[in-house]
């Protein structure tokens, strides 16, 4: 079989901080350099680290991973902008990269001329410009400016124009970045159709997104980078949850982080009347797992009658449930001392995501609390895909029709 | 190197659009519109004029109008090249966007400004070929040898162009140096004065390729003389070098432009 696009253990490094770029900081640091080794090499690190996958004709992959994960990177080593520091990539066909849809763009020339001007550099002939030019301009819909400097053009319009050219090229192989949300929404439906006409051209595609629908609707394969590595390369299906796992992780120990640097700010609250010793409740659960939550405290007096009470939020704030002994009408009678509550909140229900569970105990009249614990975060992590992206709960639903 | 020219032709019609692009800013932006060709070489005359004139009351001889044309036929292959070299230093820089984010051959940025200036060169030298015609100048066989001091003066400046384009990418104030050098250059360069009023230290100022480029330029345009083909080989031989290592050290550069600049 044949590949279009063959990376081989490639490797891809960059430096840190201040570069040496003029004459005025290179000449000294030149001599400086031959009286001593003074230590002033600037940190690298490796973006891209012995990366190899292989693409077939007509493949249609994406590319995923956290922030700083190499993506980019990558995409500029596909399109030959930057080269690899080790390893060997090959490229069969003619590729076009719509990595920067604007970049061509001369403020000063009219939307004709930048149209021109555009398709040559993304590597259109005169003739098939001259071709497409008609369909080109209908598709942005900025015909009646046509013939307006860009710079007066409204920036959707600026970026509007700028995908249409872009996305009249006949390549074999096209590397798409983030560029598909330009627009308003019937525009996004033109250029996810503009896609789909260059899907069943038979032309390879390999797109870089963070948008979860529309990889699922588009690839059949997903590459997952995490710190320079692709730590999966597989079915979409199978690859997307370990991508959301990734974030779900991400974004639970940003909580954490958050919660320890209130912790330290405040200081602890020795004083409080009621303690919370010690909470054991599992860090991370699937979906239909039980979960149960076991709370030892200290009262350090005796306080009668006292409500507890557990909510359970979102990372985004949104208040999932919440329980309260004095509404399920569980009477309590003086604690004081050591003590164990159990919770056991059954099934677990909630979608895929970071959760923080509050627990917190109230005098009887729930006016006054003695201690709010809000330490503790869950996370619920996929097995299988599942398309309901936003959802707070999963729970199992029977449909009879 | 055969790879690069390669690539450089086939991107020819990109040339041509950022050429075009360059022009279209250039005139567009200026009300003068066509005189902007010709704006820096009349000045540069005039002030040559003016030394000149300095020069023929000191020694005491009348000023001679074929001291002018020669001023004006060196003039503006002068100011092109200097107008060449000033774009072509920031041609890698001042199109940052486009470095980093889409692939071609370079070169071409460095090439395209270059030619935009060599337009703006055709339409001075128009201006200047009815000029000659008024003076009654007259044409020669020697004229035939124009041809091959243009094109060297052309490779001249594009090996040169590359040079310092990538150069200044990597260290940025590479243009203010270039930018003094050129500010100066005039005087070291036989433009206002010939190379022959120095006698034995001649050679001194047709080292620079550009100077006997200059000086063979006016001897088979204005005077009429055979060109002096020792000096016309030694400035084949440079140029093509600086042109030659010009496309290497361009070329084995290039993949490091994105990530630099």
């Amino acid at each position: 079989m044949k590949y279009v696009l063959e990376f081989d253990q490639v490797w891809k490094k960059f430096k840190k901080g201040e570069k040496v770029n003029s004459l005025r900081d290179a000449i000294p640091h030149f001599f400086s350099r031959q009286d001593k080794s003074v230590s002033l090499q600037t940190e690298e690190f490796w973006a891209v680290k012995d990366i190899s996958f292989y693409i077939k004709k007509g493949e249609v992959v994406g590319i995923m991973g956290p922030n700083g994960a190499g993506k980019s990177t990558v995409l500029k080593l596909l399109s030959k902008i930057i080269v690899p520091n080790k390893g060997s990539m090959l490229i069969n066909g003619r590729l076009s990269a719509l990595i920067e849809v604007t970049a061509g763009f001369h403020p000063e020339l009219t939307g004709r001329e930048n149209v021109y001007l555009n398709a040559t550099i993304l590597g259109m002939r005169k003739k098939e410009i001259d071709e497409k030019f008609d369909e080109i301009v209908d598709f942005s819909g900025v015909k009646e400016f046509i013939d307006t400097p860009v710079k007066r053009y409204s920036s959707g319009m600026y970026s509007r124009l700028g995908f249409s050219v872009a996305a009249h090229m006949r390549p074999d192989i096209l590397l798409i970045d983030e560029v598909l949300s330009v627009g308003d929404i019937s525009f996004q439906a033109k250029c996810a159709q503009k896609i789909r006409e260059l899907l069943s051209s038979g032309a390879t595609i390999v797109l870089v997104s963070h948008q979860l629908d529309m990889i699922q609707s588009l690839c059949k394969r997903v590459i997952l980078l995490q710190n320079g590595e692709v730590i999966k390369d597989g079915p979409t299906g199978e690859v997307i949850p370990h991508y959301q796992n990734i974030i779900y992780k991400k974004r639970e120990d940003e909580i954490k982080h958050k919660i320890k640097n209130i912790d330290s700010r405040v200081g602890v609250d020795t004083r409080a009347l009621v303690d919370i010793v010690h909470v054991d409740l599992k860090k991370t659960f699937g979906l239909g797992e039980q979960i149960n939550i076991t709370i030892e405290y200290l009262a350090r007096e005796k306080i009668s009658h006292p409500i507890f009470s557990m909510d359970v939020l979102r990372a985004d704030g949104v208040l999932c449930y919440s329980s309260r002994t004095d509404k399920l009408g569980i009477k309590t009678s003086s604690i004081q001392g050591k003590g164990i509550i159990s919770i056991d909140l059954g099934k677990n229900m909630l979608a895929p995501g970071v959760y923080m569970v509050k627990f917190s105990v109230w005098d009887r009249e729930m006016i006054h609390p003695y201690i709010i614990h809000n330490k503790e975060v869950i996370r619920v992590e996929t097995e299988a895909l599942n398309n309901l992206s936003d959802v707070v709960f999963i729970p199992e639903i029977k449909w009879t029709i | 190197m055969i790879q690069m020219l390669k690539e450089i032709i086939e991107y020819r019609d990109l040339t041509m659009m950022l050429t075009f692009r360059d022009l279209r800013v250039r005139y567009k932006q200026a009300a003068m519109g066509f005189l902007w060709a010709i704006f820096m070489p009349i000045v540069a005359i005039c002030s040559g004029i003016l030394i000149k004139k300095a020069m023929a009351v000191v020694s005491q001889q009348p000023l001679d109008t074929q001291g002018i044309l020669s001023i004006s036929v060196k003039v503006l292959p002068w100011t092109f090249f200097i107008s060449s070299i000033r774009f072509s230093v920031q041609a890698l820089v001042g199109n940052s966007s486009l470095v980093t984010k889409i692939y071609f051959p370079r070169a071409v940025l460095v090439l395209s400004s270059i030619l935009a200036c060599l337009f703006d060169f055709g339409v001075a030298m128009a201006v200047l070929i009815v000029l000659l015609t008024i003076f009654n100048i007259g044409v020669s066989l020697y004229l035939l040898w124009l041809p091959l001091f243009l094109v060297l003066l052309l490779l001249y400046t594009f090996g040169l162009g590359l040079l310092l384009s990538a150069a200044n990418l990597f260290y940025r104030d590479i243009k203010y140096v270039v930018e003094i050098i050129l500010m100066f250059g005039i005087f070291f360069t036989p433009v206002f004065y010939t190379a022959e009023s120095f006698g034995r230290w001649k050679a001194i100022m047709l080292l620079n390729p550009l100077g006997s480029i200059l000086e063979e330029i006016d001897k088979v345009v204005v005077l009429h003389q055979m060109p002096d083909i020792l000096w016309v080989a030694y400035a084949v031989l440079t140029s093509l070098l600086v042109f030659i290592i010009g496309m290497i050290v361009f070329h084995a550069s290039e993949p490091y432009f994105a990530e630099n600049i």
